[in-house]
């Protein structure tokens, strides 16, 4: 299937984007590898990470194929440095406890099924075609991630406390999903993707309802921090990608 | 023109590529799981569409290697695996005799219409366990041993065994 979009560079920008939310996610997630508190959370942690690569595969190889500079996928994950990388900050925040992942992947999953619904109708056939296939796999991981937020919310008095810890210190990164600079507008402009303004009032009514079933407080916080779609991050993704890109970096075109 | 020797040699393609066993659920052909989209010959390249299932799965690429090992070792002088993404690989392209393998492998199959919410998530009755048919079971894990397994056990016969989960 062709590519329709005249515009390369924006629609390479906008792939990489997606292509690297999913990829920091799947790190991130596959971290917890070994570390889950039973055998069935270990699973579905495993799960979702594989997912997530699966996911951040499509979406840099259609990039590479769009810049057409002869980068392979694996090129675009390994050799380039953090500000080049385009995820939203939200998916770079530390796994800390399992309250601040839980909460980091709700948050974020709860606006990706909006935005996967957009994607799926994009003017960019290939991108539709992803889409429809990822939206599948995020209903698992979201009703997952809520779930857990609910256990956790309205479970003990530590567990309570600690959820709304975490959602507290996540909300001031959730702003920059609903942001739009000129690579969104253009996507907007030409129905590659959502505006993403567009986006927040349903994932803010879908946060809102969950938050409640979990006798969670919406955290009141205006602030909110962004920059990660530009390549400006926190301090905490150089180390993903430090642990991430350092075998292919140190051995290049090594292969096992 | 196309030529009776053409459609010939697609259909031993399909035969071939066909019953190549899935690698991690080797009771199922590629046929069965219903992933085999098209086969078409390009000039002197046999081209086979082969449908991902799940985004990470691990099996893709050693679906695909074998695919490419299998005609080659049959003699086709060039083959080529194409991803086709659209429509979507879902659980309802499992044909119904992959449906029967499943369960005699000890397998819960997929519950049809992936499409319903209710199906994907299996908010309705038990799941038939596949060593005792009973229907009192009940969910260990929404997740199992491969992406596309979710742990469950029968209350019946007390033995744990693996659905097939909707997608």
């Amino acid at each position: 299937m062709s590519i329709v979009s005249d515009n390369k560079d924006a629609l390479f920008a906008y792939l990489l984007r997606l292509g690297d939310n999913a990829l920091i996610a799947g790190q991130q997630l596959g971290k917890l590898v070994a570390h889950g508190p039973e055998l069935e959370e270990e699973m579905a942690v495993a799960n979702f990470a594989l997912d997530y690569i699966g996911q951040a595969r499509m979406f840099f190889s259609l990039a590479a194929e769009v810049e057409g500079a002869g980068r392979s996928e694996d090129d675009l994950a390994f050799l380039r440095d953090g500000m080049d990388f385009h995820n939203l900050l939200l998916l770079e925040q530390p796994n800390g406890d399992f309250a601040q992942t839980t909460a980091r992947q709700f948050l974020f999953e709860s606006f990706y099924q909006y935005q996967l619904a957009e994607l799926a109708k994009s003017k960019e056939p290939r991108i539709a075609e992803i889409a429809v296939r990822i939206a599948r796999e995020i209903r698992y991981h979201l009703r997952h991630h809520r779930q857990w937020l609910v256990r956790l919310g309205d479970g003990t008095e530590e567990s309570h406390q600690r959820m709304q810890r975490s959602v507290d210190d996540l909300w001031r990164f959730t702003g920059e999903m609903f942001s739009r600079d000129e690579i969104d507008t253009w996507a907007a402009e030409s129905g590659v993707g959502p505006d993403p303004s567009s986006l927040h009032d349903a994932w803010a009514a879908y946060v809102e309802a969950a938050l409640d079933e979990a006798t969670l407080r919406k955290p009141e916080q205006e602030w909110m921090a962004s920059g990660g779609k530009q390549g400006t991050h926190t301090e905490h993704l150089g180390y993903i990608l430090a642990e991430m890109q350092h075998i292919p970096r140190t051995y290049p075109g090594a292969e096992w | 023109m196309v030529s009776a020797g053409l459609q010939q040699q697609d259909h031993a393609a399909w035969q071939l590529v066909g019953s190549i066993p899935d690698p991690e659920i080797p009771v199922l052909t590629l046929t069965d799981l219903g992933i085999i989209r098209w086969i078409r010959s390009d000039g002197d390249t046999t081209v086979v569409g082969v449908a991902p299932t799940y985004s990470g799965c691990p099996a893709t690429e050693v679906i695909e290697a074998s695919v490419l090992e299998t005609l080659e070792s049959a003699g086709y002088a060039a083959a080529r695996v194409e991803r086709v993404l659209s429509p979507p690989w879902t659980t309802d392209w499992i044909s119904d005799e992959g449906r029967k393998k499943l369960a005699v492998y000890g397998i819960a199959p997929p519950d049809k219409a992936a499409e319903s919410k209710r199906a994907l998530f299996h908010s309705g009755q038990g799941i038939a366990c596949p060593r005792c048919a009973s229907i009192d079971t009940s969910r260990v894990s929404e997740f199992g041993s491969t992406p596309c397994k979710a742990s469950w056990k029968c209350n019946s016969c007390l033995e744990p065994f693996e659905y097939f989960k909707c997608l």
